[in-house]
């Protein structure tokens, strides 16, 4: 399979050498594997997932973008649309919700002033539930992208930390 | 690395590539009677047997680090602590089945595990334990990991081999099992996290030593993640036919009930096994003590007991509602649902909305047996187990606690849990 080259593109360009690597993980032929790291890897300093840069992919996959749209819709780590600097997931699943979730989960609404599944005004933060992170006994739970870090046993006190940390950092 | 060496780290890579052909490995995991740890508890040497050795295209060893079952985070301990352990596994394990490259699919969430991994495959890459010619073996392995996207479906093998291909986590149709038709079209094993780590210790003492621990057809240890209302959340290996009520109340495990309350039900192996009320998980219906062990949790079937599954052990205490609980977890399968099976896709969505309006304060009495009804209506009848997975919670559910949907319905304020957490979270 001949892949397009990065050189040209807006959203791969000085991502050449990931590419490189993660494409050599794959037998011949077989380069869509790298569908879902390569999407990680833009949205990881995109933000999100615009069109254009999924169809970059596609194009640098040899594959058709709807087969790329049809994969960034299915899973829940992909944005297609757009979200704020901070993207704030907390667990909602059952293991969670027995130490106390919920209510983190409302002081983080109230604290932010938004509702689950919108971002502030001023861009920082976008606030989503998720299913659960494999934290269960270490809830409640709430993981912050586009680093991925975990910030477990949860509470108000912690999440006032948090927040005033990322505000501080930008 | 230096440590993980120094405290006999690879010593089974040295012995499987050095003195054994890779059938007496597969021999040995087969007398050891290790049997699958991602949930389905299948013989891991009888898996392995089915690989289409025959077959001239490449054979491929996929390591499932997709741990998303709720109340399951061993796997996720284990390679966050002890990467190298995994690592070892996956060399001896893709030789025994003549695997060229194999991959770990971790679930994207767990980034900083992946980092952790793709370092310590860097390690021993650097020491001759992968790439070309191992320690001169004439074995060359490769071994790369690969990051999901977030959907618990791709727990399920056949759905993570599409993910692991670039596409949709759908589950196929089996036969053809992977093990003939598996990643690429080509022969191909999938096995879990802890299993894999478990074959080490078995090539460096024999299948006989391993299965000479544990309890009859569950042998060897199983690492158990404790959460929900106990004092002592975490994970802890124990051996397999460790009594429940030991696990449960020692200081050793879980402690007790946290808070000082009492125990009122369990799941024993993560969402998907149907829960148990207090008398059940503590003793059999025969009034036997209740084992840690694959046989023992599922004395009696689904009439009086549940699975070991995947060592997920959720405690519940008598303020937590069961009405609110199953709520949840049916949302979850819902969420995770993948959506090509009506029953599954259809199905799972019902259930969320019945069990929402029921511990909302809007069920009827007629709510509760149709619960039943459109559980037994998945349940078998969807290409994979997810559909069973939500199921067995609902039926179960009902089964051992319909008092409380009765009194839901009856008094919608009965619901302990809901005036626990003051504030409420809207149901979308």
């Amino acid at each position: 399979m001949s892949t397009t080259s990065v050189s040209g593109t807006k959203y791969l360009q000085g991502l050449e050498k990931q590419i490189e690597e993660i494409l050599k993980r794959y037998p011949e032929g077989r380069q869509k594997s790298a569908l879902l790291p390569i999407l990680h890897l833009v949205q990881a300093r995109e933000g999100w997932l615009k069109t254009e840069a999924m169809d970059e992919v596609a194009a640098l996959l040899g594959i058709q973008p709807i087969e790329v749209y049809e994969v960034a819709s299915f899973y829940t780590m992909f944005h297609i649309q757009p979200v704020g600097k901070y993207v704030l997931e907390v667990c909602r699943t059952g293991p969670c919700c027995l130490v106390g979730a919920e209510k983190m989960i409302q002081y983080l609404q109230n604290k932010l002033d938004i509702q689950m599944g919108e971002t502030t005004r001023d861009g920082m933060f976008t606030l989503k539930t998720v299913e659960c992170l494999a934290s269960c006994g270490t809830g409640p739970v709430m993981q912050i992208g586009p680093e991925y870090l975990y910030h477990e046993n949860l509470t108000e006190e912690k999440i006032d930390q948090i927040i005033d940390h990322l505000r501080s950092n930008s | 690395m230096e440590s993980y060496l120094k405290h006999g780290g690879y010593q089974s890579v040295t012995k499987a590539l050095k003195n054994m052909t890779p059938d007496q490995v597969v021999e040995e995991v087969k007398s050891s009677g290790l049997r699958g740890r991602g949930g389905a508890g299948f013989p891991t040497g009888m898996k392995w047997s089915f690989l289409d050795k025959k077959s001239e295209k490449p054979k491929y060893l996929v390591c499932n680090a997709d741990e998303s079952e709720p109340g399951t985070f061993k796997d996720r301990y284990l390679m966050e602590h002890i990467p190298h352990l995994l690592i070892e596994g996956m060399i001896v394990s893709s030789f025994a089945l003549s695997a060229r490259t194999s991959y770990i699919y971790v679930r994207g969430e767990m980034m900083y595990v992946i980092r952790i991994l793709e370092r310590a495959i860097a390690e021993a890459y650097n020491k001759g334990y992968l790439g070309k010619n191992i320690l001169g073996s004439g074995y060359d392995l490769d071994l790369f990991v690969q990051p999901g996207g977030g959907a618990y479906i791709c727990g399920e093998e056949t759905a993570l081999l599409e993910s692991l291909e670039g596409k949709r986590g759908n589950p196929r149709n089996k036969p053809p099992f992977p093990a003939v038709w598996g990643l690429y079209g080509c022969p191909t094993v999938v096995n879990n996290v802890e299993t894999i780590a478990a074959v080490p210790w078995i090539v460096n003492h024999g299948g006989a030593a391993y299965a000479s621990v544990g309890v009859g057809k569950s042998t060897g240890t199983k690492l158990i993640s404790a959460c929900g209302n106990i004092n002592k959340p975490g994970v802890y290996e124990i051996e397999l036919g460790l009594p429940v009520e030991e696990f449960l109340f020692s200081d050793e495990y879980c402690g007790g009930i946290a808070e000082g309350r009492s125990l009122k039900a369990v799941v024993p192996g993560g969402s998907s096994v149907p829960i148990l009320p207090s008398e059940l998980i503590l003793k059999t219906a025969a009034g036997e003590p209740r084992l840690m062990s694959y046989e023992s949790l599922a004395e009696g079937g689904f009439a009086t007991g549940s699975m070991l599954g995947s060592g997920g052990f959720i405690v519940f205490d008598d303020r937590s509602c069961i009405v609110r609980n199953l709520w949840n977890f049916t949302r979850f399968y819902h969420h995770e649902s993948c959506g090509q099976c009506s029953p599954c896709r259809e199905g799972t969505g019902w259930m969320e909305k019945v069990l929402h309006r029921i511990e909302h304060g809007h069920g009827k009495m007629t709510d509760i047996d149709l619960l039943v009804d459109v559980a037994k209506n998945i349940e078998g009848k969807t290409i994979c187990p997810l559909g069973d997975a939500a199921a067995w919670p609902v039926a179960s559910a009902i089964r051992h606690f319909r008092n409380e949907f009765e009194a839901h319905v009856l008094n919608p304020e009965s619901c302990n849990q809901k005036h626990l957490h003051a504030s409420l979270v809207a149901a979308h």
